[in-house]
């Protein structure tokens, strides 16, 4: 089945594009669309640890499973808005 | 009314913030206005270029304006984010909270700004002289309770 993958800042440069169409196995979860996706383009690895994930528009884990036709989006650590520092 | 929520490449205006969050019940408004500064770790910055998951940052702005009226009753927030290339000086978020009672008003709006850095799919490219770099902060994660904890205390300080 085909699904949709969204990428956003330093990991859309890595990969070299904003949107990409994946074919993943029946049954696959987010973490098997993000395996496929370092396989075709190796250098998006480094956000392994850091990024978040989002399909159809809501935050989900690497456990989540997908289905035909998801938009499966892979946002590295975010910085919207000013600098309030937190930490 | 303009409404509470809004991510847009066209400038920001604070009168416009204020307005959405305009009611008979307010006591206190607060406002907080985020700026494209000139300097960023030892760095001369030239201009900055804002890129947002438009559709889910405007999900995550609604998110965290209903977590501050629930936690702060009767809290009224509006918060607008700019994106695209921005120079020095300009706002990139603009944040208005009207509440009852004037310490709610502060509390709300420290607490909004906190949980966009947090939650809110915006990210930051900052042109610099001699290079560019893609600011990086918080791995966002909603339903993290440790960051809505810390947002939470540095809001109630």
């Amino acid at each position: 089945m085909r699904v949709t993958v969204k990428l956003f800042a330093r990991l859309r440069e890595l990969v070299g594009t904003s949107d990409l169409v994946l074919e993943v196995p029946e049954g696959a979860t987010v973490r098997d669309v993000w395996q496929t996706l370092v396989g075709a383009h190796p250098p998006a690895a480094v956000y392994e640890r850091s990024m978040s994930c989002a399909v159809n528009l809501d935050y989900a884990r690497m456990t989540t499973p997908v289905t035909a036709g998801d938009d499966v989006a892979f946002l590295p650590p975010v910085s919207g808005g000013a600098d309030a520092e937190l930490r | 009314m303009p409404p509470a929520t809004a991510i847009s490449t066209a400038p920001l205006a604070v009168e416009a913030v204020l307005r959405a969050v305009e009611g008979p019940g307010a006591g206190a408004v607060t406002t907080f206005v985020g700026l494209v500064r000139d300097h960023n770790v030892g760095r001369k910055v030239l201009w900055l270029d804002y890129e947002a998951y438009v559709p889910l940052a405007e999900k995550s702005l609604e998110r965290i304006v209903s977590e501050a009226a629930t936690r702060w009753t009767g809290a009224r927030v509006a918060i607008h984010h700019r994106t695209g290339r921005l120079e020095i000086g300009e706002a990139s978020v603009i944040i208005a909270v009207a509440t009852p009672h004037r310490a709610a008003a502060f509390s709300a709006c420290r607490y909004a700004i906190e949980r966009i850095k947090q939650i809110v799919p915006i990210w930051k490219h900052e042109h610099f002289e001699g290079g560019e770099v893609w600011i990086e902060g918080a791995t966002a994660d909603p339903d993290d309770q440790a960051a809505l904890d810390a947002a939470l205390k540095v809001a109630c300080a």
